[in-house]
């Protein structure tokens, strides 16, 4: 059961628009900053694979500059 | 404390917001998510209680909130002037260090090669007979105590008080002659006094910050996030002068890469040009400096018993300029890997008199078989250009530990040292002896072992006890295996004192369960003589008990009652009290312990009510007494000292052999040997092992990708890790870098147990080694 977190950088002036994209995407929580281009990214899956699926997904949306993962934990099942 | 599911998922998701919050902030300066740090906080009664960090010498201020008798968070103290509320990953996850599974509840004695269980009275009356009965077959000074700058002040003053007042032994070391011994002379030889002249506020005053070697991103990241965002408001300049592209480097406005230990001939250049183009600030030299020479050629202490002492003498000016020479840039070029216009471009910016500077360093330079001079030789730049003890000039070297400062450079928990002074005065050994209430005899003269060489004395058998306290040698001692053998013979009686199993309670007799950090009361001493004050705010478990109070115990067993007279509900007040009095003077006065439990920490020398921001400049330190602008009274005459250092080369160095550099240092998820951040699961998820970074070219010569096996080869022994190429630092072609952070890949098995012959510091940061694919 990963929970990764990221940080996303948007293409300038896109910042609005990436929360929005990334607020559709199910399993994923933003938090933008409130003074600079940079927004928060928490994904949390069931498996792996899932994970990435996901972060393709993420990688995917236009606005999206750069994401990279800082730390990844892994919940046991029971 | 964390047990259901959900909890623990949305507590891990908390942590998840947390370590990016962190990230983020070392890469933006001021980045504010500041609601959902809060939201991100457990709701509830909590009761929030101030400490300092238990990592790092950042010695940032904590908030620590407990509820129901548990420490269940932390945030930055908005209070606190070092850290103004930011906390780094390590600080906001600290309390669940308290917490580990694994944590040491009871003592424990070896008894038949296995460890039983004993009551903390039984284990406390085996230390005393065995070190009566040690000092009784081989003598005082076959009893010794390795301490730590994780060893609160009142830990390291009764041990100190115990082996050197009362048993009368100076067998008293401690982990930061590893890591900080070649500041302290180096502060020694240039001032005649310990410590920065300077304070965290020169970084907001300084308008370039020049890193020696030092990657403080990862270090000291709240204080680099400073630094950041100092750039945002002022655009200040960070410049970068390292071996290895890490973190700083690439935040930084330029990274400069020098070939390992030529930083010794880059700063005479630094010097050459300040004099070639004029830019010696003559009337400050003039008035408050001398120019001194010392011996050359001083060996590096790979042989027992090494000694070495150095002989100063005084040069003039011209003898200085025409020593400088030889460090023209273009003739530094050659072997420094440093271009003649970027050592230019270093020494404009400390030439520019419209420019302030400051210099920071920490291992880089201290950990190096030339520390005191590359520590002399920085301070020569600031003190040639007069950029020195003003706010934003000023050198700076920062401490790893919590408490290096506070304990192991103030208290004086080193051989040759005394809280006020060294053994090897008359004077100071009277002082302490009367503080002390001991015969001044007790004190013997003259210092035995430093802590290789202490380590060196257990292997030989020359030492035959060592009570070792929060401090994991088995893992940090450089040639490791020759003292993990040694402290393994017939003969020796090892007790440790420490909160979870390490390599080195491996090696123990005896294992006593400490109390750790808020689960007793004490005080730290930061990198910028802040002392701050923690009170008790949880229980510890079982039977662990405070350091301090085990020696305490241990003293009165061994008859010193009347030395150690402190009652248990207020020792540390008492001992503190008593420790003051070694420092009543204008020049060290430490703040009472009322203002310290009132204020987020208080900077000595504390005079009048009021903390000395920078010293010796008489506009701030009271101490100045020679009615002009600066006085550096560390030095009988007034004067500070520049010296006339030339570069010397490693002891070894790549050959065909052993054709790479081998670097070690470590990371910022973890806490120097991980003994407590790898049982945060956060932290070691995030770093679970160690790894060996190697050059991309290199690595593609080779052959080796990421995870690879790569087998590290030195005249020592061998070791193999994962390869880690472009993930964290890129060291520069031909060497390579490995943290030590991880016990179950020990570097140091492999690392050379060279020093610096003045400060007796080991160099972590250079041997030879061969890499393969494994
Ligand atoms: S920078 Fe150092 S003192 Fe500050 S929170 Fe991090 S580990 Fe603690």
């Amino acid at each position: 059961m990963p929970i990764i977190s990221y940080l996303a950088h948007p293409y300038k002036g896109k910042k609005d628009n990436l929360v929005q994209e990334i607020s559709r995407v199910k399993g994923c929580e933003v938090i933008p900053a409130q003074n600079e281009e940079l927004l928060i990214v928490v994904t949390e899956t069931s498996s792996k694979q899932e994970e990435e699926i996901l972060k393709a997904k993420l990688d995917a949306i236009p606005s999206m500059k750069l994401l990279t993962m800082v730390s990844g934990f892994e919940t046991p099942i029971d | 404390m964390y047990t259901s599911l959900t909890n623990r998922r949305s507590f891990l998701k908390k942590m998840a917001v947390l370590s990016a919050m962190t990230a983020a902030a070392t890469m933006f300066p001021g980045i504010l998510f500041a609601e959902e740090q809060e939201e991100g906080l457990p709701k509830g009664n909590l009761d929030w209680k101030k400490a300092p960090c238990r990592f790092c010498g950042v010695g940032c201020g904590v908030l620590v909130g407990v509820e129901n008798g548990k420490a269940v968070a932390v945030k930055g103290d908005p209070k606190s002037p070092v850290n103004k509320g930011l906390c780094c990953v390590k600080g906001y996850h600290s309390v669940m260090a308290l917490y580990g599974k694994d944590r040491l509840t009871k003592p424990l004695v070896k008894k038949n090669g296995r460890y039983v269980e004993t009551s903390m009275d039984e284990a406390l009356d085996l230390i005393a007979s065995k070190m009566k009965e040690t000092i009784n077959d081989y003598g005082k000074d076959a009893v010794s105590i390795y301490g730590s700058g994780q060893w609160t002040i009142p830990d390291g003053y009764v041990a100190s008080k115990l082996f050197k007042g009362c048993i009368g032994t100076n067998n008293v070391e401690a982990n930061a002659r590893l890591c900080m011994a070649s500041a302290v002379t180096g502060f020694m030889t240039s001032f005649g006094i310990d410590e920065p002249m300077g304070c965290y506020d020169d970084i907001d005053h300084a308008d370039v910050f020049i890193m020696w070697g030092n990657n403080m991103a990862e270090m000291h990241p709240v204080l680099f996030s400073r630094l950041l965002d100092q750039r945002m408001r002022r655009g200040v300049k960070i410049i970068d002068f390292a071996t290895r592209t890490t973190r700083t480097s690439m935040a930084a406005d330029k990274s400069i890469l020098f070939l390992p230990q030529t930083d010794l001939a880059v700063a005479n250049a630094i010097c050459y040009e300040i004099i070639a183009n004029g830019w010696v600030h003559k009337e400050f030299v003039a008035k408050h400096c001398n120019i001194n020479k010392g011996l050359t050629n001083i060996g590096y202490g790979l042989e027992d018993n090494f000694s070495f002492k150095d002989q100063p003498e005084k040069i003039d000016f011209e003898a200085y300029k025409k020593f400088l020479e030889d460090y023209t840039p273009e003739k530094v070029e050659k072997y420094s890997g440093v271009s003649a216009k970027d050592i230019k471009y270093l020494a404009s910016f400390y030439g520019d008199p419209n420019k302030k500077v400051m210099s920071l360093w920490c291992m880089g330079m201290n950990q190096h078989t030339r520390g005191t001079w590359i520590n002399n030789l920085v301070y020569n730049i600031h003190l040639l250009t007069g950029k020195i003890s003003t706010p934003g000039n000023s050198p700076f070297s920062l401490t790893g530990q919590p408490s290096a400062c506070g304990t192991v450079r103030e208290v004086g928990t080193l051989t040759h040292k005394l809280p006020h002074g060294v053994v090897t005065n008359k004077e100071h050994r009277e002082f302490a002896a009367k503080i002390w209430d001991v015969p001044v005899e007790n004190i013997p003269a003259k210092p035995t072992y430093h802590t290789v060489e202490m380590f060196r004395a257990l292997d030989r058998g020359d030492i035959r006890f060592m009570w070792i306290q929060v401090t994991n040698p088995m893992v940090t001692m450089p040639k490791l295996k020759r003292y993990r053998d040694g402290a393994k013979k017939e003969g020796r009686f090892i007790v440790v004192s420490d909160v979870y199993p390490t390599p080195t309670t491996d090696i123990a007799d005896v294992i006593l369960p400490s109390a750790m950090w808020i689960e007793r009361e004490g005080m730290y001493g930061n990198s910028e003589r802040r002392t701050q004050y923690f009170e008790q705010m949880v229980a510890p478990p079982g039977e662990a008990m405070s350091d301090t109070w085990q020696i305490v115990e241990v003293a009165k067993r061994m008859g010193y009652e009347k030395q150690f007279y402190y009652k248990k509900e207020s020792h540390i007040e008492e001992i503190y009290t008593e420790y003051r009095k070694h420092h009543a003077n204008k020049k060290h006065n430490m703040a009472p312990l009322a203002v310290l439990k009132e204020n987020p920490g208080m900077q000595w020398p504390y005079v009048e009510g009021k903390p000395t921001k920078w010293r010796f400049n008489a506009t701030y330190d009271p101490a100045c007494s020679n009615n002009e602008a600066f006085h550096f009274y560390g030095k009988p005459d007034g004067k500070a000292v520049i010296w006339q250092r030339p570069y010397e080369p490693a002891p070894e160095e790549p050959d065909q052999e052993y054709p790479f550099w081998l670097n070690t240092g470590r990371v910022v998820e973890h806490w120097h040997t991980g003994s407590m951040t790898r049982r945060i699961p956060v932290l070691h998820k995030a770093m679970p092992h160690a790894y060996v970074e190697l050059n991309p070219d290199d690595a593609e010569r080779m052959q080796i990708k990421n995870g690879d096996k790569v087998r590290l080869t030195t005249r020592r022994g061998e070791i193999i890790l994962p390869a880690s190429i472009k993930q964290r630092g890129i060291p520069a072609p031909m060497q390579v870098f490995v943290p030590f952070f991880d016990e179950s890949m020990l570097i140091n098995d492999i690392t050379l147990d060279s020093f610096c012959p003045i400060s007796k510091e080991p160099d972590y940061k250079k041997c030879a080694v061969r890499v393969e694919k494994a």
